[in-house]
């Protein structure tokens, strides 16, 4: 018979090329743990999760968790906020130990805020929940960050 | 590949529109007909610009429609999709398919209408165009990207914050003085003699941006005709040539590295350069893609204007001013003259063509017309990056 078996085209599709998912990294989130992938061809982090590693590309890729510690890199105050969002919060990025930059919210009062905090140490604290709305495929969470010193 | 020349261009006021996006458009794209002397039946394939239709007019597919209503017949007519640069990837595309032969004529541009949205909506459809999956439970806002950026900026040169804000107000004072000139500019007659304090003190958006540091949202459309060089002539006795193109993509903000010279925008205008065989030194006049005060001053260093860290003093010894180094933003910039996302790339080939053509309001043109000029146009947090590179004679 002409044409390719069902089981044949079955299978290719059951191939796996996502390590970790962006719903697992929301999970660990939830759960208190930064999590990332250790390349097996550079042994550098990919932190949020990617296919493929973020600085070489290699797919060659393994779970691990981070520490949840870093360096804040560089923040702002928004005070015109999209709609569903409440201003003011703190967006901020922060450079983590590992090495990968990661988009998290800063746990510290708008008016305490100053250019100084930039090259504090920070550690992830918890996360924040974004309800969502009907263009967000549901509710989402992201990381949040302290100052430690 | 074919060289490629703009022998029309159009363009609407920018503000507030009570028409829709489609009569926009054809207001635009009929204005470049005329300016170059086609028809309709010349048009071969239409390439458009749009943003955010969806959310603005529950519209999708608009490029179709607009080559319906302008009755170019079932010609194709696609839109393009890169943010705030859409309308340069759309005339990018459209030089590349005249180049390659399968097109003589075709019309490109781009419209927007997002006013009608109202901040929190228009902020949340904009805020679309960072990282869904990590940026967007964040809520982090495009002011909140380059607010970031800014804090780097003023990190990585070792400048005291306020010091920069300060260099920083200098971009809205001069574009806002060349956007009150402009007549078709949202800001005409407008804030055209703003002090540095005023800037400063206005109200915070994102810290350390204020409301004068950003560009407004707007409604507006830009459209241009597009000709195989060697027919150009047949048209027009100013025809503008398109000498060189970039586009590059960026990622996720995170993923980036360095804030403050972003790889998409200096791969882009890189590639322009080579392809145009110039240098910056070469260009005189520049349309760039201030979003914020910062973008410009980002933009002008990684297109190489100034070196890393310089751009900020050089704005406010006037070195982007008429009579400067490389006077930028001449027609308002989307600080001045608005920003309808769609359509921003658009605007700035026209203003470019008519600097060209010694066509500028007065007090915006520079004199003499310019030889050389370029645009820079960014979509997203730096995902996307478009370059052009136009002149008034071919290549050798």
């Amino acid at each position: 018979m002409a044409g390719r078996a069902q089981e044949d085209i079955e299978k290719e599709l059951s191939k796996n090329y996502i390590t970790l998912s962006y719903a697992e990294y929301e999970e660990g989130l939830r759960n208190g743990k930064l999590l990332g992938l250790r390349c097996q061809s550079c042994g550098r982090i990919t932190c949020h999760p990617m296919p493929v590693c973020q600085w070489c590309g290699s797919r060659d890729m393994e779970r691990v968790e981070l520490s949840g510690e870093g360096e804040l890199l560089t923040f702002t105050v928004i005070r015109v906020a999209p709609e569903g969002f409440d201003a003011p919060y703190v967006p901020c990025l922060v450079k983590t130990s590992e090495g990968p930059v990661i988009i998290a919210r800063l746990d510290l009062p708008p008016e305490e805020t100053s250019q100084e905090l930039i090259g504090k140490k920070v550690k992830m604290s918890g996360t924040y929940k974004y309800e969502g709305d009907k263009y967000s495929a549901g509710a989402h969470v992201c990381p949040v960050f302290k100052i430690i010193e | 590949m074919r060289d490629v020349a703009i022998i029309g261009v159009g363009h609407t006021k920018f503000g507030r529109a009570t028409k829709s996006s489609l009569e926009l458009f054809s207001e635009a794209a009929l204005q470049a007909m005329d300016d170059a002397g086609v028809t309709g039946r010349e048009i071969e394939a239409l390439f458009q610009g749009a943003a955010l239709p969806g959310f603005e007019e529950g519209q999708v597919m608009p490029a179709a429609f607009s080559a319906a209503e302008l009755n170019l017949g079932p010609i194709p007519a696609i839109r393009y999709e890169g943010a705030c640069a859409s309308a340069s990837v759309a005339i990018r595309d459209a030089v590349m398919w005249v180049a390659s032969g399968t097109y003589d004529i075709v019309l490109a541009g781009g419209v927007e209408k997002a006013l009608l949205m109202g901040t929190a909506f228009a902020t949340r459809t904009f805020a679309m165009s960072c990282h869904s999956p990590t940026e967007g439970p964040v809520g982090l806002t495009f002011p909140g990207v380059f607010a970031m950026a800014a804090r780097r900026y003023a990190v990585e040169y070792d400048i005291p914050l306020d010091e920069l804000r300060e260099k920083m107000a200098y971009v809205s004072i001069k574009n806002h003085r060349h956007g009150a000139l402009n007549p078709l500019a949202q800001f005409y007659k407008k804030m055209g003699n703003l002090k540095v304090e005023e800037v400063m003190n206005a109200r915070l958006v994102a810290d350390p941006l204020t409301l004068l540091d950003c560009c407004p949202f707007s409604d507006g459309a830009a459209a241009i005709v597009l000709c195989d060089a060697d027919k150009a002539r047949k048209y027009t006795d100013e025809p503008v040539y398109v000498l060189g193109t970039g586009l590059a993509s960026g990622s996720a903000l995170s993923k980036m590295g360095d804030l403050t010279k972003p790889v998409s925008r200096v791969e882009s205008a890189r590639s322009a350069f080579r392809q145009a065989k110039l240098e910056p030194k070469d260009i005189d006049l520049l349309e760039i893609h201030d979003c914020f005060t910062i973008a410009e001053l980002i933009a002008l260093e990684c297109m190489g204007f100034f070196g890393w860290g310089e751009a900020a003093t050089a704005t406010e010894e006037g070195e982007t001013e008429i009579g400067g180094r490389i006077p930028t933003n001449m027609s308002g910039g989307l600080i001045g003259k608005g920003h309808p996302i769609g359509a921003t790339g658009a605007s700035q080939v026209y203003w470019i063509v008519k600097q060209m053509r010694g066509e500028a309001a007065r007090g915006n043109q520079i004199d003499p017309v310019p030889e050389y000029g370029m645009t820079d146009t960014l979509g997203g947090d730096f995902g996307t990056l478009c370059h052009l590179i136009l002149g008034r004679v071919r290549r050798g």
